[in-house]
C-alpha cells in the first residue's frame, strides 16, 4: 500500500503529466492548456502570418551568400503579405527535401541573372490588377520609369554593374519605404546611392565624379533632413528621380529647384541672368549654388569680395559687378542694423526691462532680410533695396525702442539713487536723534 | 520749567492739540499710556528683537503693494499673465510695485524664519509665552501659504509646474491627501479654477486669518513683555536698574525705524536693479521644462524628498518624507510644551535640535540649488 | 533743568541739524514713496491687455479678399477677409521654418514666401513643405471691433 505522501506526489505527477488517470484530471489538463495557449494564440493573431517554408528552414543555417535567416525573412514585406520564396525563385517550399523543393519540375529558377531582375519584379509590381489586392495606392510604373533611367538603359546594353531593384531595396529583408529602417526611406536614400556612387574603384569605368555624397553631406538639404528631421527636404531621388533616375540635364535644373524655391525661380526668370546662363550652357541655379554641396548661402556670396560668386563672371567696373556690390552693401547694412538693435534689446532685457513688443517687431525686420535675400535673385539692386528699406525702418524702430528701454532703466536708477539719498538722510537723522536721547538718558534726569 | 516728557518726539508740540482732541473723544491717553511705558530689555542680544517687527513691517508692505496690484491684476487663466505684463510695462511704476511685492515676499519669509529661530535660541518660547509661540508658528505656516498661493498668480510656466508638483506632493498625505488636493486645485488638475481659488486664498482667506493672528500675537507680546535670554540674564541683572530697560517709544522704535528704512532702501534697490521677471505664459499642454523647482523656502523639503529612495522597506519613500516633515512640524509647534522648564536640561536638547534643523534646512537648500544648476 | 548743560557749544546746532535731517528726510522719503504710488493709481491710456483675445482690426479696415497681420500674444497672427466677406484668423507662423505667411488674393490661399508653402483658409497645409496646419483662431465681431481669440477646448 503506497504511503499517503507517495500518493500525494503521485497525484501531482499525474496532474502535471500527460496521462490523465481520471476524468477530473483530464479536464484540469485541458483547462490548463487552454489558459496557457489562449494568450499565445492571440499574440500570434497580431503578428503577420509568415508561411512556413522548407527553404528558410535549411537556408537559415547557411552563411552568406546563400544564407537567409528567419528574422531577415520575417522582416520582409513580401513574407508578411503571405508570399514565399517560390514567388521569385520558383520551386516548392512545402517539400522538405532539397531535391523536391528545388526541382526543375517545381519550376525552380535558382538565383536570377542581374539583367533579368527588373523584369522579374515587374511581373507583379507592374501589374495593376495584381497589386490592387495588396495596396491599391501603390504605383505600378516603376519598371517603365526604370527603363528610361541611366541604370535601366545601361542594363539593357548588358552592363551588370548598374543598380537593379535589389541593390537599392534589399533582397530578402525588403521593408516598405515609409519604415525608418528601409534602405529607401528618405533618411537613408543618400546612403544607399552612395554605396556605388561614392566608391571610386567601382565607378572607375564611368566618366562621372564620386564626390556627390560628400558634397551632399555638407549641404543645407542634408542638414534639414538628418539634423532637423524635415522629411520634406530633398535627397538624391528628389532631384534625380528614383526609378527613372537620371541627372536632370542643364536646361531642367531650374525646374527641379523651383518646385520648392519657387519665388527665387520666378525672380530669376525675369532677370538678365536667365538668358545669359542659357547662352553659356551652365545650369542656372547650380552655377552659383553648386549641385550637391549646396551650403547655407551667406551675404558674402553676393558682391565683390573674396567669397563672392559674382566675381567668377563679372569683372571690375562692369554693370554686373557694380550691381553686385550695391546688393551686397544693402544686405549687410540691414543685417548690421538688425544686429545693432538686437544688441541693445539684449542689454535692456538683461537689465530687467520688458521689451517683448520690440522683439516681435524685430522678427518682422528679420523677415524683411530673408525676403531681401530672396530678391537677390532678381539681380536688380533697386528691387533688393525696396525690401531692405522696409527692414531698415523696422530695425530703426526697434533700436529706438531698445534705447528707450535703456533710458527708462537709467531713469529708474536715478530715481533709486534719489530715494536712497532721502533714506540715508533719514538714517543719519535717526541715528543722531538716538544719540541725543540716549545721551540725555545717560546724563541723568528721569 | 516743567520736565519735558522724555518720550516726546521732536515734533510733539504741533500734535499736542490733536492729541487732546482725540483724547476727549477716544480716551486716547488711556489707549496709548501702556505704550508709553512699554520697555525693551537692554543687553548684548537686544538687536534680535528687531526681527519680529521687521517681519510685521514687510507684511505691511505686502498688504500695501498687494492692494495696489489688485487694481490691475486679473485672476483668470486667460488674462493673468497679460495683466502682470501690463503692470510691468504699461502702468506707471507698475514694475516697482510688482517687483517690491515679489522681493518683499521673499524677504518677509526669510525674516519670519530668522525670527522663529532667534526666539528658539534665545529661549523666548517657554512659559508663559507658549501661546505666542503657537500663534507665531501658525503665522509662519500662513506666510508659506501666502508664498505658495502668490507664486501661481502670474501664471507663468515655472509657477504652473511648481504648483502642479507642490499640490501633487500634498496629495500624497494619507487619508486626507486626495480631498485636500482637490480642494487646493479646485479640481483634479491645475487649471484656471486653481488660479481663481489661489487668488481667493491669497487676497481674502489668508489675510483675514493672518490679521487676527497678528493681533493676537502682538497682544500677547504687549501683555507678557519681552523675555531676556537665559544666557544674558546674569549680565542683565548686573546692570543698574535704570539701565536695564529702554523705552519702546521713542528709543527702541527709533532704532527699529532705522532698520525699516534700511529695508526700504534694500527693497527699492532690488526692485530697480533686479526687477522680477515675467517668464513665459503657462501652457498646460506643453511638457514640463527641465529644472522645475519650488521657491527657495520649500527647497529643503523638495530636495529631501528627491533624495529619499522610492521605497524604504514597505513604505513609499515620498510618503515617508511627507509624514516625516509633518511630524517635525508638529513637534516644532509643540516645543514649548515638550521643553519643560526654561532652565531645565531638556532645553539644551531643544537647542541642539534647533541647530540641527537650521543646519539641515540651510544645507539642503544650498544643495538643492547646486543640483539644479548642473 | 532735567538735563545737563550742552557738552559743547555746537549742541543746539547739532540738534538743529538732526531735526533738519530727520524731518526733511522723512518728508523727502515720504514724497519718494508716495510719488510712484500716485502715478501708479492713474490708469494708462492703453487698456487692452493683448492676451488670448485681441482686437485684430476694426470693421471696414479690411477689404474683401485681403489679409492683415496682427499681434497675438507674442507671435503674429493673420486675419483674412475672404471674397465672400467672411473673417478667418490663424497663426501667421509657418509650420515649416517659422517665416511669416501672407494671404494671396490671386489664389485665395495663405502662402509662405520662403519655400512656396500653401495653406487653405482653414489653416490646413495643402501644398509645399509645411508639415502641419496653422493653428486656427475664432473670430467674432463685437460692435466695431473684429475680435480674434484662441479656440477653447478640443
Amino acid at each position: 500500500m503506497r504511503s499517503k505522501r507517495t500518493r500525494l506526489i503521485g497525484n501531482w505527477l499525474l496532474a502535471i503529466g500527460f496521462w490523465p488517470k481520471a476524468k477530473s484530471q483530464e479536464l484540469f489538463l485541458v483547462l490548463a492548456a487552454a489558459c496557457l495557449l489562449l494568450p499565445a494564440g492571440l499574440f500570434a493573431q497580431a503578428q503577420p502570418q509568415i508561411a512556413k517554408s522548407s527553404c528558410v528552414e535549411c537556408h537559415s543555417g547557411f552563411p552568406e551568400p546563400t544564407g537567409v535567416t528567419e528574422a531577415q525573412w520575417a522582416a520582409d514585406i513580401h513574407a508578411q503579405k503571405g508570399l514565399t520564396c517560390a514567388g521569385c525563385h520558383g520551386g516548392d517550399p512545402s517539400e522538405p527535401s532539397p531535391e523536391g523543393a528545388m526541382s526543375k519540375k517545381a519550376g525552380f529558377r535558382g538565383k536570377p541573372k542581374r539583367t533579368e531582375i527588373p523584369a522579374m519584379c515587374a511581373k507583379c509590381h507592374a501589374d495593376g490588377a495584381y497589386m490592387r489586392q495588396y495596396n491599391p495606392s501603390l504605383r505600378t510604373d516603376q519598371f517603365a520609369q526604370y527603363q528610361t533611367s541611366v541604370h535601366g538603359k545601361r542594363l539593357a546594353h548588358g552592363d551588370t554593374k548598374v543598380a537593379v531593384c535589389i541593390d537599392c531595396h534589399g533582397v530578402h529583408g525588403i521593408r516598405p519605404s515609409r519604415e525608418p529602417r528601409s534602405t529607401v526611406n528618405p533618411l537613408n536614400v543618400a546612403n544607399t546611392c552612395s554605396r556605388c556612387h561614392s566608391d571610386a574603384a567601382y565607378m572607375k569605368d564611368y566618366k562621372i565624379k564620386t564626390d556627390q555624397f560628400a558634397g551632399y553631406s555638407a549641404s543645407v538639404h542634408h542638414e534639414a533632413m538628418v539634423v532637423r528631421g524635415d522629411l520634406s527636404a530633398p535627397t538624391c531621388t528628389t532631384c534625380h528621380g528614383n526609378h527613372g533616375a537620371a541627372p536632370p540635364g542643364v536646361a531642367s535644373v531650374e525646374n527641379v529647384c523651383s518646385t520648392c524655391h519657387a519665388f527665387q525661380a520666378q525672380l530669376f526668370d525675369i532677370s538678365p541672368h536667365k538668358a545669359a546662363f542659357a547662352a553659356m550652357g551652365t545650369g542656372s541655379c547650380i552655377t552659383c549654388h553648386s549641385n550637391h554641396r549646396i551650403v547655407h548661402p551667406t551675404d558674402a556670396m553676393v558682391g565683390t569680395g573674396n567669397e563672392a560668386v559674382c566675381a567668377n563672371c563679372h569683372a571690375t567696373g562692369d554693370p554686373g559687378f557694380v550691381a553686385a556690390g550695391q546688393i551686397h552693401d544693402d544686405l549687410t547694412r540691414l543685417d548690421e542694423s538688425l544686429k545693432r538693435s538686437d544688441e541693445v534689446l539684449d542689454k535692456a532685457e538683461r537689465s530687467g526691462m520688458e521689451v517683448s513688443q520690440a522683439r516681435i517687431d524685430e522678427a518682422q525686420g528679420r523677415d524683411s532680410l530673408i525676403k531681401a535675400r530672396v530678391t537677390v535673385h532678381s539681380f536688380q539692386p533697386a528691387k533688393v533695396e525696396q525690401d531692405t528699406q522696409a527692414g531698415m525702418k523696422i530695425a530703426d524702430k526697434t533700436y529706438k525702442a531698445g534705447l528707450q528701454a535703456l533710458a527708462e532703466r537709467d531713469y529708474r536708477r536715478k530715481g533709486l539713487g534719489l530715494t536712497l539719498i532721502t533714506i540715508v538722510a533719514v538714517l543719519i537723522g535717526l541715528w543722531m536723534y538716538i544719540r541725543q536721547i540716549e545721551s540725555r538718558n545717560e546724563s541723568g534726569g528721569s | 520749567m516743567a520736565s519735558v516728557p522724555e518720550a516726546a518726539p521732536p515734533t510733539a508740540t504741533h500734535s499736542n492739540r490733536l492729541v487732546r482732541w482725540l483724547d476727549e473723544r477716544f480716551g486716547w491717553e488711556q489707549l496709548v499710556a501702556p505704550l508709553r511705558h512699554k520697555t525693551v530689555p537692554v543687553h548684548k542680544l537686544s538687536y534680535w528683537y528687531f526681527l519680529g517687527g521687521m517681519t510685521l513691517f514687510l507684511f505691511m508692505i505686502q498688504v500695501l503693494t498687494g492692494i495696489l496690484l489688485l487694481l490691475y491684476y486679473r485672476p483668470s487663466a486667460n488674462e493673468a499673465f497679460e495683466s502682470v505684463q501690463y503692470i510691468m510695462t504699461q502702468v506707471q511704476f507698475g514694475w516697482l510695485v510688482r517687483s517690491i511685492h515679489s522681493w518683499s515676499a521673499n524677504l518677509m519669509i526669510f525674516t519670519a524664519f530668522a525670527h522663529m529661530f532667534s526666539v528658539l535660541f534665545l529661549r523666548a518660547y517657554t512659559k508663559p509665552r507658549e501661546l505666542t509661540w503657537l500663534t507665531g508658528m501658525v503665522l509662519l505656516f500662513l506666510a508659506l501659504g501666502f508664498g505658495f498661493s502668490g507664486y501661481l498668480l502670474p501664471w507663468n510656466t515655472l509657477a504652473f509646474f511648481a504648483t502642479k508638483v507642490g499640490t501633487e506632493i500634498t496629495g500624497q498625505v494619507p487619508l486626507i491627501g486626495k480631498p485636500l488636493l482637490i480642494f487646493l486645485r479646485g479640481g483634479e488638475e491645475v487649471t484656471g479654477a486653481t488660479l481663481t481659488r489661489f487668488f481667493g486664498f491669497h487676497v481674502a482667506l489668508l489675510p483675514g486669518i493672518t490679521t487676527l493672528l497678528i493681533a493676537t500675537h502682538i497682544l500677547l507680546i504687549q501683555r507678557l513683555g519681552m523675555s531676556v535670554p537665559p544666557g544674558q540674564e546674569a549680565a542683565w541683572k548686573g546692570l543698574p536698574p535704570n539701565q536695564r530697560e529702554m523705552p519702546f517709544f521713542p528709543n527702541f522704535f527709533a532704532h527699529e525705524l532705522m532698520a525699516w528704512y534700511v529695508a526700504l532702501g534694500v527693497l527699492g534697490a532690488l526692485a530697480a536693479l533686479y526687477p522680477w521677471e515675467l517668464g513665459s505664459k503657462a501652457d498646460p499642454f506643453v511638457a514640463a521644462p527641465a529644472g522645475i523647482r519650488p521657491e527657495w523656502y520649500f527647497m529643503f523639503m523638495f530636495q529631501t524628498l528627491k533624495l529619499i529612495p522610492a521605497k524604504v522597506g514597505p513604505i513609499d519613500g515620498e510618503l515617508l518624507g511627507i509624514m516625516g516633515f509633518g511630524l517635525a512640524g508638529l513637534v516644532w509647534v509643540l516645543l514649548p510644551f515638550l521643553g519643560g522648564d526654561r532652565y531645565g536640561r531638556r532645553q539644551v536638547f531643544i537647542r541642539g535640535l534647533g541647530v540641527f534643523a537650521l543646519a539641515y534646512m540651510v544645507s539642503m537648500t544650498v544643495y538643492g540649488y547646486m543640483v539644479a544648476a548642473k | 533743568m532735567d538735563h545737563a548743560e550742552p557738552a559743547t557749544k555746537s549742541e543746539p546746532a547739532r540738534r538743529r541739524l538732526m531735526q533738519f535731517l530727520l524731518g526733511g528726510g522723512l518728508l523727502a522719503s515720504a514724497v519718494a514713496f508716495l510719488y510712484p504710488v500716485l502715478r501708479y493709481l492713474v490708469p494708462p491710456a492703453a487698456t487692452d491687455l493683448g492676451g488670448d483675445s485681441v482686437v485684430a482690426a476694426k470693421v471696414g479696415d479690411l477689404k474683401a479678399n485681403s489679409g492683415k497681420i496682427f499681434r497675438f500674444g507674442s507671435r503674429p497672427g493673420l486675419l483674412v477677409r475672404t471674397a465672400d466677406g467672411e473673417y478667418r484668423a490663424m497663426s501667421a507662423v509657418c509650420t515649416h521654418l517659422n517665416c511669416t505667411v501672407q494671404y494671396r488674393g490671386d489664389v485665395r490661399e495663405v502662402w509662405c514666401a520662403c519655400h512656396n508653402g500653401f495653406y487653405d483658409l482653414n489653416g490646413r497645409n495643402v501644398a509645399g513643405p509645411p508639415p502641419r496646419p496653422l493653428e486656427s483662431y475664432a473670430v467674432h465681431i463685437n460692435g466695431d471691433d473684429v475680435v480674434v481669440s484662441r479656440r477653447r477646448g478640443a
